[in-house]
């Protein structure tokens, strides 16, 4: 029955063709300064204008909407999530590349809709950390869709974007052949990147007869070798981020640091690598060791010594429809209004190498916004509306997406995502 | 705004003998949690009691008593259910003390043998002006143990409690349910059976035990039916934590049979059930409103709090219990989405202040602003549920506790 509902709902929100014009919103570029009272056209899935309401004409034949009052952003890029039933690595290993997230994930989840009802219109949806390397992740938009192909982010070669995800610390250490320390961890990591390294030298061999047969796993690891897939490091402890910078020296990988905890005791090491950071806001520090210190303060810290920062939900960690509070607690511990909306948005969309397309509302730009009742980081204000390329996915005057939205029955999944506490043996 | 004023010189919690004391707080606003906002007013505290509560102009500071300065004043927040000083923030063996899985029935747990009053958490909450806690064993066992009520303050548990045992808690539902430990349940139906027994057993024991003395025989000790006869006796409360609407239904239903004192905490699918709850007349402990929606709480709403408050259930919320991360939740936030979600800043305010005192039998000492009760306040440099305001100063019993801008 939902699966009905959900294609009922669905299917009014087709683009028409017809060029959209949302009118009278204070509108919050994050590439430019507010405009206060303001006008954005989309069309065929893209930014056509942004602008000031006075000195722009609504175009002829445009669909408009009355926005006044209301608060337009960017769409939300949400750069950690585990949304969709996602499932990663077993337990065969630490270390297993060649695993894709994309074969796991329903995309019908409550969990998706939610995170749409949140404002999240790109997501980089990874597998646990509970293993050294856990798989590839797979980058979404969150278009209406019934398979995972329809929400994928392409590469320009038309394979499905996504980066790989390695975590350090805790999480992945276990009984054999899992690592039992950090050093132990390190070294598997290292051995097998050198292994990736030697696997590509070989299979560029002009003798097709010296080639060494495709393999899966190292395939993988030599398209973060060269940098065609970033990898996404779990980390928190201030010595296991610098582990993660030391790595990336050696192989020459391309990171983004995620949790990162301990930012704010060596935010100048990070922002000396230039390697930026995607923080995880929680209600307390702890819950594990290895998190004892996470601070509000960390993004504040990151941006002062010069490091670019985004904050990411982890859900089901934080709710995906509370992603805006998670800044908004930066705010809270010192971070600008400015910055924080940046960390949400733009920031996030570089960190998936698809701050060209995503992030900001700009001219040529993909039609990805959010459309909020109030100030973005007010207890007081919703997510009215979310728009992804050009297209409704989520408005709050409709029935089924209210449910989504506030809860209640029939809202949700009975199945926990397979992601962090039960991989956390040792927490 | 007026720049705070605190002093930074009176942090140390005094030892104990020394008199509380006395400490005038003016504020722009001041919610009484009884009644209309102030403006422009005054509370005044006096040795730990407060003595008067009205606009700047109509009370008068005696002088020599410090004057802390705040954009907004509230009660000291009263959080109905947690396990804060049990569980601990690390998450580790030496600071989870919070369950117990030996056994599926253990009332015996008390918590004042638990209870880490320098646990950092604690430190966490007050922060955000949680003053008063009703914490103990989590939700996780058919019976996991005994709670407390105790004040966020001392560096023992004696300086801390404030009432030493409040209520039992049990748990029915998939959190009462593991098939993998074989020391627990391992259906819905099998956790019900087992509270029942150890009701049924409790009976007799009572029972036998009156007996005993009528023919003045010596009576034999048992920790685990003392307790439960307590519960049965209806002098402690059984908080059953039950999310799903089946759960709920059996909570009810074992209230019939015993009729013990129900207070049933979670109620994820609570609006499912309100003809049920406001004839049983229960009151009510909401889940937090962010508690994680899967599993049982798959369906939970963020208006729960206000859909029962408004059906005239008693009802307070919670930060509840976590397992993991984050180890705790920040009641201030809690209540503050159920002031997004369908409640008045002081319809939602109660549910952390006077409604959960009440809940907890404890109104007469603290939950509002009143002359008479103890002296534990928040201070807060703007509407304290916005995510960008601070909590700039805590009060217990006259004493400033915490004055770290958070």
């Amino acid at each position: 029955m939902l699966l009905a509902l959900l294609a009922t709902a669905l299917a009014g929100r087709q683009d028409s063709g017809a060029p959209v014009a949302l009118v009278g919103a204070r509108i919050l570029p994050v590439s430019g300064p507010p405009i206060e009272s303001g006008i954005l056209v989309v069309h065929q899935g893209v930014i056509a204008h942004v602008g000031p309401l006075d000195s722009t004409p609504v175009p002829a034949g445009a669909e408009v909407h009355d926005v006044s009052g209301r608060v337009i952003v960017p769409g939300l890029v949400d750069t950690h999530s585990h949304i969709g039933s996602v499932e990663g690595g077993d337990r065969s290993e630490p270390i297993q590349p060649s695993v894709r997230v994309l074969d796991s994930i329903d995309v019908l989840d409550p969990s998706i809709e939610r995170a749409r009802a949140g404002g999240i219109t790109t997501v980089n949806i990874m597998p646990g950390s509970g293993h050294l390397l856990s798989g590839q992740t797979v980058y979404l938009k969150l278009r209406p869709g019934n398979t995972i192909e329809e929400l994928a982010v392409r590469n320009p070669d038309g394979s499905v974007a996504g980066g790989i995800k390695m975590a350090n610390g805790t999480n992945s250490r276990r009984d054999p052949p899992f690592p039992g320390t950090r050093a132990k961890s390190a070294a598997l990591v290292r051995a097998r990147y050198v292994a990736a390294q030697e696997y590509a030298r070989k299979r560029a061999d002009p003798d097709p007869e010296k080639r060494p047969e495709r393999d899966l796993a190292l395939e993988a690891l030599v398209e973060a070798l060269e940098g065609k897939r970033i990898v996404h490091h779990h980390t928190h402890r201030h010595d296991d981020v610098l582990t993660v910078l030391r790595l990336r020296e050696e192989f020459g990988l391309r990171v983004v640091l995620h949790h990162v905890s301990d930012a704010w005791k060596v935010a100048d090491e990070i922002a000396h690598a230039g390697v930026p950071s995607s923080l995880i806001v929680i209600d307390s520090p702890g819950g594990k060791l290895e998190a004892r210190d996470m601070r509000w303060e960390n993004a504040r810290a990151l941006v002062e010594a010069g490091a670019e920062i985004a904050f990411h939900t982890d859900d089901w960690i934080t709710d995906s429809r509370l992603f805006l509070r998670s800044a908004a607690l930066a705010v809270r511990a010192g971070l600008s209004r400015e910055k924080a909306l940046e960390a949400l948005t733009l920031a996030p969309a570089r960190m998936l190498d698809l701050g060209e397309r995503a992030g900001s509302l700009e001219v040529g730009k993909d039609a990805d916004f959010v459309v909020l009742d109030g100030d973005p980081f007010s207890i007081y204000t919703h997510v009215q509306e979310t728009w992804v390329e050009g297209v409704k996915v989520f408005d709050r005057s409709a029935p089924h997406d209210q449910l989504i939205s506030v809860g209640g029955w029939g809202a949700g999944s009975p199945r926990a995502p397979r992601c962090c506490e039960e991989e956390d043996e040792d927490r | 705004m007026k720049p705070l004023a605190l002093p930074w010189f009176v942090l140390a919690w005094s030892a104990p003998g020394v008199p509380a004391q006395d400490i005038a707080v003016h504020a722009r606003v001041v919610h009484t949690a009884a009644g209309a906002p102030l403006e422009d007013a005054v509370v005044l505290v006096t040795a730990g009691k407060i003595s008067a509560v009205g606009k700047a102009s109509a009370v008068t500071i005696p002088s020599g008593v410090t004057t802390l300065e705040a954009a907004v004043v509230i009660p000291g927040l009263v959080d109905a259910h947690c396990s804060l000083g049990l569980a601990g923030a690390l998450n580790y063996a030496h600071d989870r003390d919070e369950l117990e899985l030996s056994s599926a029935v253990q009332p015996e747990l008390r918590a004042i043998d638990a209870y880490n009053p320098r646990e950092t958490l604690i430190e966490w909450a007050r922060g955000f002006g949680v003053t008063t806690v009703h914490t103990g064993h989590a939700p996780g066992a058919v019976i996991s143990g005994q709670t407390m009520i105790a004040k966020l303050r001392g560096e023992t548990v004696d300086e801390a409690v404030l009432q030493p045992l409040a209520m039992v808690a049990a748990t029915l539902g998939e959190g009462a349910v593991d098939p993998e430990n074989k020391s627990q349940p391992g259906t819905r139906a099998k956790a019900a059976a087992l509270l029942r027994e150890e009701l049924v057993k409790t009976v007799a024991w009572v029972e036998k035990q009156a007996r005993a003395t009528a023919e003045s025989k010596p009576v034999e000790r048992d920790l685990r039916r003392e307790i439960l006869a307590k519960v049965l006796a209806g002098e402690v409360p059984l908080l059953v934590t039950a999310q799903r609407a089946q759960d709920i239904a059996t909570a009810l239903r074992l209230q019939r049979e015993f009729g013990f004192r129900l207070v049933l905490d979670g109620a994820a699918e609570g609006y499912r059930m309100l003809d049920e709850l406001r004839e049983a007349d229960v009151p009510v402990i909401v889940h937090p409103t962010m508690f994680r929606a899967v599993g049982e709480t798959e369906n939970l709403s963020l208006e729960t709090p206000g859909t029962l408050k408004k059906s005239g259930l008693r009802v307070a919320l919670q930060s509840g219990y976590e397992s993991y991360v984050p180890r705790t939740r920040v009641l201030l936030f809690e209540a503050a989405e159920a002031a997004a979600y369908g409640l008045s800043f002081e319809d939602a305010l109660a549910l952390v202040t006077i409604d959960a005192a009440r809940l907890l039998g404890i109104d007469a000492r603290v939950g509002s602003l009143e002359v008479g009760k103890d002296g534990d306040l928040a201070l807060y440099d703007g509407d304290p549920f916005e995510y960008t305001t601070h909590c700039v100063g805590v009060v217990i019993e006259g004493r400033v506790v915490s004055s770290e801008r958070r």
